[in-house]
């Protein structure tokens, strides 16, 4: 058995600033290790632009957000193996992964940064019923084939679900000379960005039908048609309204979900909310020495924020490899009305170094309301906000002065309210 | 005065601008949470402007495909044009991000330029 | 010519073609799909029931305890998975409690061990998640489950190891009878001539049957649908969980599969088309009805995928298993509807029982009862991992990650004998893309070995039958008249 300070898995873009951020933390050793053929991660097949504008501050593709991390990792020469798949990690952080090259390598790891991405949701996830056809395929795997392996998968396309993969591919189909009839919304609001809407979208004269969904299926071996329905307001089919509408693909963007097979067999507790690691404010899971960043933890809007978590995440991991110890985060933040999450899920204010960063989601979408962080009951922090949609990754900062001056926290509220 | 309601695309957020214009002159501006706004809102009341992302085949490559982009904003109503362009259009292994691909497309002053840098085939 | 012909390469016709195999025949399987087990015998429940259900002195009664015992033996030779992990009949309702008395007391004359009432508080110990409002049940300990797709590849592998040749993309449209001869034309204009005709093409079975003999079958697909769940609430029941039919009608199963998923299933629904296989919401609603009757809290966000499958039902409801009484050598092997998966090792001996009366058949001495052994990764100690990744490096690299297949198992379900020449194929054989992503990211992997290995170009392979192709050209070349054709 190998032993390595920090292995990685994943070498997208959370794992990639994650490395970087271990190597400049003085980790003496790490490991990435990456499934695919090269690092980038998803970054890789997203062609379009986007990317880095916080980070950067300028507008990068997808290949070139993830070059710049690529590159940062080649300069500060860390390790890591491609090709590799993780089978295995223990409570203990013994980590098992597999090439064809070196076979089964089996890794004793000081800690362990789960940084493995998230995966979509399929079609049997959602009701859909009808006919065994082909034709059918998720948003990304349609971006795999058409962007790294130069394939076409269909002529007329219906894309259900307004995630900002299925938008980013309703242009993209139409550039490469497909027709996209229409983007399907089950909600009353769209899940993607607005500049997708108006880029990917209206740009093209694609419609985006909200409250509408997909209700069945129709094809002998490949799709020929599907059938639209408007949904009422507890998203039933409307009786009626069907119409079947001629295509032979249908794109699904219908959710992302944090790939954590992994992390469940490390006992790592999951949250029913996200998908991902239950995490207090250094990103360690509930299993002592496994950190979480990412999609992998709860699925984010903007790469940057991705890069910017990994970054933090990497420290603490490193702090727990010299064995630095820290005070037991015991002050659940808890997700008030509107709000579906926050991450950390609980912290400890005594190891709070410079700020205090809530992520969080809405659960739907608001106008003109505030974003309030209640401590004790008492706001210590409230912005009002123009629009907020659950599309749009949410922060409150709390500086850890406000944090320091109030004696006895108990319990933390982020709320959206008037 | 017209008014127009736009959703700036500058960055993510996406802000909802609010335009008073006249002419094309912008008379009034409201929502935009930052100074990019005004300049998006005028380009896009007059001549709107686009960055256009696509592939190009790769011959020999690790990979089949090169991704590519312009190097800048060209006016929207030549993005099929380019595209066009680029249809029959394959370079050879290896390609490196910032590779010039196609020089001044469509005289817009903008480049096709490679954004991924891909490595022969073994 | 041959000395057999078999019409069908589902469970029936494959075990049948093994069994056969034995003897020194020169034997063909027909098959209208582009794989075996591409019919009934790809969706259904999976079950290798204990046999209690069926009358005495059917053929049901008779076949399904007797091929229940032979389970075991067959998993090992032909390496299929197979767990017997017994199964419990539920009453909801104290009344009904003499119901099960009566299907314990079928059940042992059928020839059924081990089967014991249980009640409530034993029932709970056994299944944690079950209903309220079950009373009691019947515990039935050799019940088992397998996976009915490569429970048919396994049989009709080692048939095609033991020299059974398999003919796809046959779709027979005729048969006739002269001089003791048997003509069978297909679809593609081919023709084949046998002196043993037998009949197990499934929901086709009577069509076959009726263009030879008088005396008529008539099939009826009666389709069922089922819901699948992910392997993470894999553990929710322990057992294979039927109903005592209620006044609602014949109930559903809940039960674990064999690679560790749960199933709900199948309502039963009269059809008349025997290639619709759609799914309904109303039939998606039926089931979990009644499955709710069975367990609580079913897990319903960890649904992985709906599909439905038709049972073969002929009007008389037994098996019809036997030589046609007006045409000699025609052997029916139709009406194989449940326990038909279950009862098709007792078949395949029936029907070699019933060739050997009126047939001198001599062993083959080079039968080979054992399957090439297939090599699942994820089943493999490290150290074994280790012994085949330097032996060939490809099973070292993971394509279907959600259940850890390798390309060295997709390479080698694509070279076997039979081997997959579909996606599906592959995926049937080596799990590869039936886990919870659903082939979300190993697909274009997939296509690209099938492609690779079958030396055909990438747009050329297909998900299942002809024209059910994946991708359709090349990138930017969508208008182009060469794909104008596909």
């Amino acid at each position: 058995m190998k032993n390595v300070d920090i292995v990685i898995v994943g070498g997208g873009p959370a794992g990639l600033a994650a490395a970087v951020s271990a190597k400049r933390h003085g980790a003496d050793s790490i490991l990435i290790l990456e499934r695919d053929a090269s690092l980038g991660g998803i970054l890789n097949q997203c062609i379009h632009s986007g990317f880095g504008l916080h980070r950067f501050k300028e507008e990068l593709t997808g290949p070139e957000y993830a070059q710049r991390y690529i590159s940062l990792v080649e300069e500060l020469e860390i390790p890591y193996l491609l090709g590799t798949t993780v089978i295995d990690i223990t409570h203990d952080r013994k980590v098992t992964a597999v090439n064809s090259e070196d076979g089964v390598i089996e890794i004793q790891a000081g800690a362990v940064i789960m940084a493995a991405g998230c995966r979509e949701r399929p079609a049997g996830a959602i009701n859909i019923y009808g006919d065994r056809c082909t034709g059918i395929y998720t948003a990304g795997t349609a971006q795999k084939f058409v962007n790294i392996d130069g394939y076409m998968l269909g002529k007329k396309i219906i894309i259900l679900g307004s995630g900002d993969i299925g938008l980013i591919m309703a242009r993209r189909m139409t550039l490469e000379g497909a027709e996209v009839k229409a983007v399907i919304e089950i909600m009353p609001f769209s899940s993607g960005l607005n500049r997708n809407i108006v880029q990917c979208l209206n740009d093209f004269g694609i419609p985006l039908y909200l409250s509408h969904t997909v209700t069945s299926i129709k094809g002998d071996k490949r799709l020929e048609s599907v059938t639209v329905a408007e949904v009422d307001q507890s998203l039933k089919p409307i009786k009626g309204s069907e119409r079947e509408v001629e295509c032979d693909t249908l794109l699904l963007s219908v959710g992302l979900l944090p790939e954590n097979e992994m992390s469940k067999r490390a006992d790592v507790v999951l949250s029913g909310v996200t998908g991902g690691a239950v995490v207090n404010e250094r990103f360690e899971t509930s299993t002592p020495g496994i950190f979480a960043c990412g999609n992998v933890l709860h699925v984010h809007d903007l790469v940057d924020y991705v890069s910017e978590e990994s970054e933090r995440a990497a420290k603490y991991a490193v702090d727990f490899v010299r064995g630095r110890t820290y005070a037991e985060s015991d002050i659940q933040i808890t997700p008030g009305s509107g709000v579906r999450y926050t991450v950390p899920f609980k912290i400890n204010p005594h190891n709070i170094e410079d700020n205090l960063v809530i992520r969080f989601r809405v659960s739907t979408r608001y106008s003109d309301k505030r974003i309030r962080v209640l401590i004790n009951g008492e706001p210590v922090m409230s912005r009002l906000e123009p629009a907020l949609v659950p599309a749009e990754m949410q922060t409150a900062v709390i500086s850890r002065e406000k944090l320091n001056a109030i004696p006895d926290i108990r319990d933390i509220v982020v709320e959206v309210g008037d | 005065m017209e008014k127009h309601e736009m959703i700036c695309i500058c960055c993510p957020r996406g802000c909802r601008l609010n335009v008073a214009a006249e002419g094309g002159e912008i008379k009034e501006i409201s929502g935009n949470r930052c100074r990019r706004g005004e300049t998006y809102a005028k380009e896009e009341l007059t001549h709107p402007m686009r960055v256009v992302t696509t592939t190009v085949q790769l011959n020999g490559g690790k990979i089949p495909m090169l991704p590519v982009k312009t190097s800048k904003a060209i006016p929207k109503a030549l993005i099929f044009d380019c595209i066009d362009c680029l249809r029959d259009v394959s370079v050879d292994a290896p390609a490196a991000i910032g590779d010039v691909i196609i020089k001044d497309v469509l005289g817009t002053g903008a480049d096709i330029i490679a954004t991924r840098t891909i490595g022969k085939r073994d | 010519m041959t000395d057999v012909l078999i019409i069908g390469g589902g469970i029936s016709g494959s075990a049948i073609a093994r069994e056969l195999s034995r003897y020194q025949l020169n034997i063909t399987v027909l098959e209208k799909d582009v794989d075996v087990s591409a019919g009934t015998s790809k969706a259904n429940s999976g079950i290798v029931h204990a046999g209690f259900d069926a009358k005495p002195g059917t053929l049901k009664g008779r076949l399904n305890a007797k091929s229940n015992a032979m389970f075991d033996r067959l998993a090992k030779e032909l390496d299929f998975p197979f767990k017997r992990i017994g199964a419990l009949v539920l009453c909801f309702d104290e009344a009904d409690i003499p119901k099960l008395e009566q299907l314990k007391v079928r059940g042992e004359e059928n020839g059924v061990e081990g089967l014991r009432i249980i009640d409530r508080d034993e029932l709970m110990q056994l299944e944690p998640n079950m209903s309220d409002i079950a009373v009691a049940a019947l515990y039935a300990p050799t019940s088992g489950i397998v996976c009915p797709y490569e429970m048919t590849i396994a049989f009709a592998e080692n048939a095609a190891q033991n020299g059974v040749s398999f003919v796809f993309n046959a779709k027979v449209t005729s048969v006739s009878k002269e001089n003791g001869i048997f003509t069978v034309k297909t679809e593609s204009g081919a023709e084949y001539t046998c002196h043993i005709l037998i009949n197990a093409a499934g929901l086709y079975a009577d069509e076959i049957n009726n263009m030879l003999s008088e005396r008529k079958l008539k099939i009826r697909p009666r389709k069922g649908e089922y819901s699948l769940f992910d392997k993470a609430v894999g553990g929710f029941v322990n057992h294979t969980i039927f109903q005592l039919p209620t006044n609602l009608g014949k109930g559903v199963l809940v039960t674990p599969t064999v690679e560790g998923n749960m199933l709900i299933g199948p309502n039963a629904e009269d059809i008349d088309d025997k290639a619709d296989v759609s799914t309904t919401a109303e039939g998606h609603r039926e089931i979990f009805e009644k499955a709710e009757l069975s367990v609580k809290d079913i897990p319903y966000k960890q649904i992985i995928k709906a599909f439905s499958g038709l049972r073969a039902h002929e009007a008389g409801g037994d098996f019809i298993i036997g030589e046609a009484e007006d045409c000699e050598n025609l052997i029916n092997v139709a009406g194989i509807e449940s326990p038909g998966l279950s009862s098709a090792p007792a078949i395949a001996e029936m029907v070699a029982d019933i060739i050997k009366q009126k047939h001198e058949l001599k062993e083959n001495p080079d039968f080979n009862p054992c399957r090439k052994p297939v090599i699942r990764f994820r089943d493999l100690d490290n150290e074994a991992r280790n012994r085949i990744i330097e032996k060939n490096p490809a099973y070292g690299t993971v394509v279907c990650r959600c259940e850890t297949v390798t390309e060295g198992e997709i390479v080698d379900a694509i070279r076997r004998p039979l081997g997959a020449t579909t996606f599906d194929g592959v995926k049937r054989r080596t799990r590869a893309g039936m886990g919870r992503c659903q082939s979300g990211f190993c697909s274009p992997r997939i296509v690209e070995i099938l492609a690779r290995e079958l030396g055909v170009d990438i747009t050329e392979v297909t998900k299942s039958v002809h024209g059910s192709n994946i991708l359709i050209g090349r990138d930017k070349l969508i208008g182009d008249a060469e794909n104008e054709k596909r």
